[in-house]
């Protein structure tokens, strides 16, 4: 066993645990703090099947974002999509045998990167251009684009310049998932790539990132509006609460 | 006229390039410590203010998801940067939403989160100081809390929640703004906002009725403190006095008469709109709410109806019954509470008023929906109520009535520029700049409608057109009440 997979092997367990129990704690820490008062931004449904409507098409389409900008939409769609046919297509070094359909769409995957690198370019180009976002940006929202890009680029290297032996990767990391470990390959891309990713994995619970667990329980979005139907009682509980109650 | 330009109009509205610090001059008056400590603040900054705010801050992120998942969320996008009515008023990056959260966020990541603890500048996390707490005094006083911005943010998040934090950190450590503080200790102790006591109210209303008697040859009530009436009319206490809102008095007074309805304004709550949920303090808010149902029970009646104004209804559509309920003790069959553009809509939809719509033919009529109507409330029972049936009664008003473009009306209005408790003249200048998207926008209507007049269906947006209009080319009274177009409309005597 070279040192290189031993390190390699702590470095995702750590990254593994960091980016689940940074959720989970981060997560509950959401559904747990009160909402004081009812804040939909109107028009809201007036049901809580409309509430999952808006949800959905909020996660799918980024309606919101749509509305508010083009361009940063579809930079912004474009990233996110590609991104889940990326990550989808990476399932298949994680499950044997291979399931079906993420067989089926790896050649959609192989894209996909292209367009993941695209559309954070697109966004890295507003962040540089424009004078309102620059002025907003700090060295962190550089560093997190550069970070995903790298990500993409690096892949995109492995299967187009470079090419890794990933039969071996796939091995790592079943090893990894069963504790068997297997030799990890020393393929300067492949060793970069993975770096980049099992940093990505730790800086999550703690970036910006948040907003994608964020998202699901934003009040302005998640609420009902029917305060006249239904009393709005205050969940958890805080001093100044409970005297409402 | 103060030091400063009437922004000019531009051939089509465009998103100005930044202008960085040009507003942060602009402050309101810092209250006085007896206004301070009459709301429960302290009076002066107080010598630890830096832990007090510190802390606070945790305990207000502790007790708010909103707040929480909105200080985590923000990827910095940009889509909201355009959206700020005071930024493309003002041209101050600082009044793009994400700039204003920010100089909440930068504190709160400083002392809440590990990457503003050991990382700061990489993250734009900065230590709370005295200059922190000078841009925040000015910054979220330049905050309407309009909620446009969470429209557009691809995660919902809504400045006005984070405005109204940062002024209860603000009043927590002693600096709280002169005129929503002073206005909330009136309201605590007298019933409204104006200081208005039950003799100069019983007073004007009699005055009404005089008026409104002269004008028409009938007698229409405006009665006050009457038990056992069915109805309590809360209202914003500007209505009792100002220009154009006591035009919409009269007109609400006109409906319950006609309609036959029994009805009563108390001076115990005189006042509907709530300047607590301005500095984001639930305990003041608290109060005010608490009036509203104790008169309700100390009067016996069955419902509750607020007059025209936006942030109230707010407060009182989705925060009363939370916040002093429960009104179990009304008459169920009616929605608690309901507005008076709802009591008009439906009396309209059953052809239970009489409508004479040639009496505004005078005008030619478009309409602002206030932003805390459109976004943050709703009237009738359908999703968007709240754009369809003020535009449905003054439709049944008048016969000239056109919108403005559309990415200035419904749920994109833009605010007056005077909200969320701003309408006071040491910020003048920042009302005048924040106003200039919907000058522009009814300037177009003017140009191609020949609109004559604007109606607006809040006391803050009539008090502000009111100043604002003479700025920018037009006339003070080029701003309408709804229910004065209804009061010109109506005809009164026959049947009821």
């Amino acid at each position: 066993m070279s040192l290189l997979t031993i390190i390699f092997a702590l470095l995702f367990y750590f990254a593994a645990a960091v980016i689940i129990i940074g959720l989970v704690y981060r997560i509950r820490l959401y559904a747990t703090t009160p909402t004081p008062l009812r804040i939909p931004t109107m028009p809201a449904p007036t049901t809580g099947a409309g509430v999952w409507r808006r949800m959905f098409f909020e996660i799918t389409l980024f309606n919101s974002l749509f509305k508010s900008n083009k361009w940063i939409w579809l930079f912004g769609w474009v990233f996110h999509a590609a991104l889940l046919l990326v990550l989808l297509r990476h399932l298949r070094y994680f499950t044997d045998p291979v399931w079906s359909w993420v067989a089926l769409i790896q050649p959609l995957g192989a894209y996909a990167a292209f367009a993941m690198v695209a559309g954070l370019a697109g966004l890295w180009a507003r962040r540089l251009l424009v004078d309102r976002v620059r002025y907003i940006s700090s060295p962190s929202d550089h560093l997190m684009l550069a970070l995903l890009i790298a990500i993409g680029i690096t892949g995109l290297g492995m299967k187009y310049v470079a090419a890794t032996d990933i039969v071996a990767v796939k091995a790592f990391f079943l090893g990894l998932m069963y504790f068997d470990w297997q030799p990890l390959p020393a393929d300067p891309v492949l060793i970069l790539h993975l770096l980049l990713v099992a940093m990505l994995m730790i800086i999550f619970p703690f970036s910006k990132l948040l907003h994608a667990p964020g998202v699901f329980f934003c009040p302005t979005r998640n609420q009902v509006d029917n305060a006249r139907e239904k009393r709005h009682m205050p969940t958890g509980a805080s001093p100044s609460l409970k005297q409402a109650g | 006229m103060a030091d400063f330009e009437t922004p000019a109009f531009k051939p089509y509205p465009e998103i100005p390039p930044i202008e960085i610090g040009v507003m942060a001059h602009s402050k309101p008056y810092v209250a006085k410590p007896d206004i301070q400590e009459k709301v429960g603040f302290p009076g002066e900054l107080i010598d630890n203010w830096k832990q007090v705010a510190i802390d606070k801050m945790g305990e207000l992120v502790d007790n708010s998801r909103a707040l929480r998942v909105f200080l985590d969320s923000c990827v910095k996008c940009g889509a909201c940067t355009d959206k700020c009515h005071y930024y493309l008023g003002t041209s101050d990056p600082n009044n793009m939403p994400v700039a204003r959260q920010d100089l909440f966020r930068s504190v709160y990541r400083r002392y809440y989160t590990v990457a503003g603890k050991y990382f700061p500048s990489l993250v734009g996390a900065r230590d709370l100081g005295q200059e922190v707490l000078d841009e925040w005094y000015s910054y979220f006083h330049q905050c309407s809390q309009c909620r446009r911005c969470s429209v557009y943010c691809p995660y919902g998040i809504d400045t006005a929640e984070i405005s109204m934090a940062a002024r209860e950190i603000l009043d927590c450590v002693g600096v709280g703004q002169k005129y929503c503080n002073e206005i909330i200790g009136k309201a605590q102790t007298i019933g409204n906002n104006l200081g208005l006591p039950e003799p100069a109210l019983a007073n004007t209303l009699e005055g009404l009725e005089e008026d409104i008697e002269e004008e028409t040859g009938v007698t229409v009530r405006l009665p006050l403190d009457q038990k056992g009436a069915d109805i309590l009319l809360i209202t914003p206490s500007a209505d009792f006095f100002a220009e154009p809102h006591v035009d919409g008095l009269i007109g609400y007074a006109k409906v319950f008469h006609q309609a036959g309805l029994s009805w009563t304004i108390s001076s115990y709550a005189s006042e509907a709109a709530n300047f607590g949920m301005f500095i984001g303090s639930y305990e003041n808010m608290q109060v005010l709410a608490r009036r509203i149902r104790e008169a309700a029970l100390e009067l016996g009646v069955k419902r509750i109806v607020f007059g025209e104004c936006g942030h109230a209804w707010r407060v009182a559509y989705n925060f009363l019954d939370t916040l002093a309920g429960p009104f179990d003790f009304l008459d169920p069959a009616y929605p608690m509470p309901q507005h008076i553009c709802e009591v008009t809509y439906d009396l309209l939809q059953r052809n239970a008023l009489k409508m004479d719509r040639s009496a505004n033919d005078d005008m030619v009529l478009t309409l602002h929906d206030s932003c805390n109507i459109a976004r943050a409330s709703r009237m009738g029972n359908f999703e968007g109520g709240q754009f369809v049936i003020p535009r449905e009664v003054i439709k049944a008003s008048c016969n000239h009535f056109v919108d403005m473009p559309a990415d200035t009306i419904r749920e994109a209005t833009f605010c007056c520029g005077g909200g969320g408790g701003l309408l006071t003249d040491d910020l003048v200048e920042l009302r005048v700049k924040g106003s200039l998207p919907r000058m522009e926008a009814l300037q177009q209507v003017v140009n191609d409608h020949e609109v004559t007049h604007m109606a607006a269906i809040c006391a803050i947006c009539k008090s502000q057109f009111s100043k604002i209009l003479p700025y920018y080319g037009f006339e003070m009274d080029q701003v309408v009440s709804i229910h004065q177009l209804v009061s010109n409309a109506i005809q009164l005597g026959g049947e009821h």
